[in-house]
């Protein structure tokens, strides 16, 4: 593998975005919305408290529409346009491709997660907060956007069609920020044995993100991460060279 | 030398590309014929790897496509059908890719761009986005990209669709320039390109190969070909056909009746059996002798188109 495939092509794929209206776009709804939430719907002045546990609390959902959208042109576009003939015939490998256009989005959702910074500002003007949760959150938050994408990145190599691969890839997500969610958790638990509702909730990104929320660092929530991930990256793998073979 | 061998694909139950095998050396130009569907474009994917091949492979450059198809692909140049580019970005940017991709960087990166832009006619778009661009444009800029990295094996798949009279002149001139020191395949349905610019015509049709020959050669398989073709001005109460019949080396003489509406002059086809050396200009004198009036007199070549229809849709004739 070559760092300088991959280089060419995250520089191409950031100049994708910029160049188009998608990312602006992205960029202000996200702002807004997580705005909206934090400040309006959780009360963030009324709380009194110097924290950003509003905002990261609606953070997975605010990403779980918002991540797919921007994952779901990764392929699907590029087998529209005719252009994945193009890629595919260049002398890079399908590893260089996936990683090139996963860490460009990644790198694109990070810098917009970062255009958030006004709120950390507050928090440290009106009050003296905790940095610990505030720097794990958005490291949860880096972390989850990964996930996000990667399903993303998976059902946009599914198909031409880039609805399709948005509307996929939100019920995949969905599935997986539901299954830690409490009251989904306390519905199962009702009928279902302890470790089934662990089972569950341990496949949640909310679970894994709540723990980094509260500023604990643990392995086993980066390594849960990293899994996906992987998971997710490889099966776009395996559908792009199915498709050459068809 | 690109060597496919045996190439087959399958698309669930359909063959789209049956056993099809050949080589192209370095100097030569193969034109790549077929009607739509025949498996002209798939069997250029399976070449550049977009495709892997059910059956059989290819070899660029003694690189097997399958097993090595990074190594291939680095020696390959591919215009793919319709020209396909990124719309949001410039054509600089877009080129500024493809060699960080081809493995040029710094000062040679950009000369290799600045030079291709040049060479492909695209200084003054450079910095434009490509969705503002014309067709012709777009054509040119993924055209670039194929030759961008000087490859010594191009495959390009109808490099001249949709392109104006002067763009398709350009774009064939600029084929022919390069065509010495590499070996190209272009595949369309444009026949005259086949004559201008290919030394030798390979014709698929249901995903097999049907004919494989020069150009010059498919045109003598014409039922057309070495007929002689009269124009004589009409005379009262002369029969030319049952006159002509006499040369012992005419075989058939067939009345094509007037000449595009002009009633004055008739229009005979003329197929000879065992001609002399020269029987253009026997006939000649003979017309000369008798006090006909000959418009006009030319041997056929045959035409591709005929030959082409002949070999593709034999059930449907002429």
């Amino acid at each position: 593998m070559s760092l300088k495939h991959v280089k060419a092509i995250v520089k191409k794929e950031l100049s994708g975005y910029f160049g188009s209206p998608v990312a602006y776009v992205f960029i202000v709804i996200f702002l807004l919305l997580s705005g909206f939430f934090t400040f309006s719907v959780s009360r963030f002045y009324e709380m009194g408290q110097a924290d950003l546990r509003a905002f990261f609390e609606w953070l997975p959902w605010i990403f779980l529409f918002l991540v797919p959208a921007v994952a779901m042109r990764l392929w699907a576009e590029e087998r529209r346009i005719g252009t994945l003939e193009l890629l595919l015939t260049l002398p890079v490998s399908i590893t260089e491709l996936i990683l090139g256009k996963f860490l460009a989005a990644w790198l694109f959702i990070c810098f917009a997660l970062a255009l958030t910074f006004p709120l950390v500002i507050t928090v440290t003007y009106l009050g003296d907060p905790d940095m610990g949760p505030i720097f794990c959150g958005y490291l949860g938050g880096v972390l989850l956007a990964a996930a996000l994408l990667s399903v993303g990145s998976m059902t946009s190599s599914l198909t031409r069609n880039q609805v399709i691969s948005f509307i996929l890839s939100v019920v995949i997500c969905l599935f997986f920020t539901l299954a830690g969610w409490p009251p989904v958790t306390e519905a199962i638990s009702a009928w279902a044995p302890a470790w089934l509702v662990d089972l569950v909730a341990g496949f949640s990104f909310v679970t894994h993100f709540q723990d980094l929320q509260r500023g604990i660092i643990d392995l086993r929530d980066l390594v849960y991460f990293a899994s996906v991930v992987f998971f997710m990256l490889f099966s776009t793998a395996v559908v792009l060279d199915n498709r050459r073979s068809l | 030398m690109i060597e496919v061998k045996g190439l087959t694909k399958y698309f669930g139950p359909v063959t789209a590309v049956n056993d099809i095998s050949f080589v192209v050396d370095k100097g030569e130009i193969l034109g790549f014929l077929g009607p739509n569907g025949a498996g002209k474009s798939t069997t250029m994917r399976m070449i550049t790897g977009y495709l892997t091949p059910s059956e059989g492979t290819a070899l660029i450059g003694g690189k097997d496509i399958v097993s090595r198809g990074l190594e291939a692909r680095q020696s390959i140049g591919y215009l793919p059908e319709n020209a396909p580019v990124y719309p949001d970005m410039t054509v600089l940017g877009f080129l500024n890719f493809c060699a960080e991709i081809r493995g040029f960087s710094g000062k040679d990166k950009h000369h290799r761009v600045e030079e291709i832009i040049e060479r492909c006619f695209l200084s003054e778009v450079r910095q434009q986005s490509i969705d503002t661009l014309s067709k012709g444009f777009k054509q040119r800029v993924c055209f670039a990209q194929a030759i961008l990295h000087d490859p010594p094996y191009l495959i390009m798949d109808e490099p001249t669709d949709g392109l104006d009279p002067n763009q398709k002149h350009e774009v064939r001139t600029m084929i022919l320039e390069m065509a010495k020191e590499k070996a190209m395949i272009i595949s369309t349905h444009i026949l005259e390109e086949v004559e201008a610019v290919c030394t030798r015509a390979i014709i698929i049709a249901e995903g097999r190969i049907v004919a494989d020959d020069t150009p010059k050669n498919l045109k003598g398989m014409s039922r057309l070909h070495n007929t002689l073709s009269l124009d004589l001005e009409a005379k009262e109460g002369v029969d030319f056909q049952k006159e002509l019949s006499t040369f012992s080396w005419i075989r058939e003489v067939e009345a094509l009746g007037a000449r595009g509406g002009d009633e004055a002059v008739l229009r005979l086809r003329i197929r000879t059996g065992n001609p002399p050396w020269d029987p253009e200009r026997e006939l000649w004198r003979f017309c000369c002798q008798k006090g006909w009036t000959v418009v006009s007199l030319f041997r056929e070549e045959g035409r591709l188109d005929e030959v082409f229809r002949m070999i593709t849709a034999p059930d449907r004739g002429n």
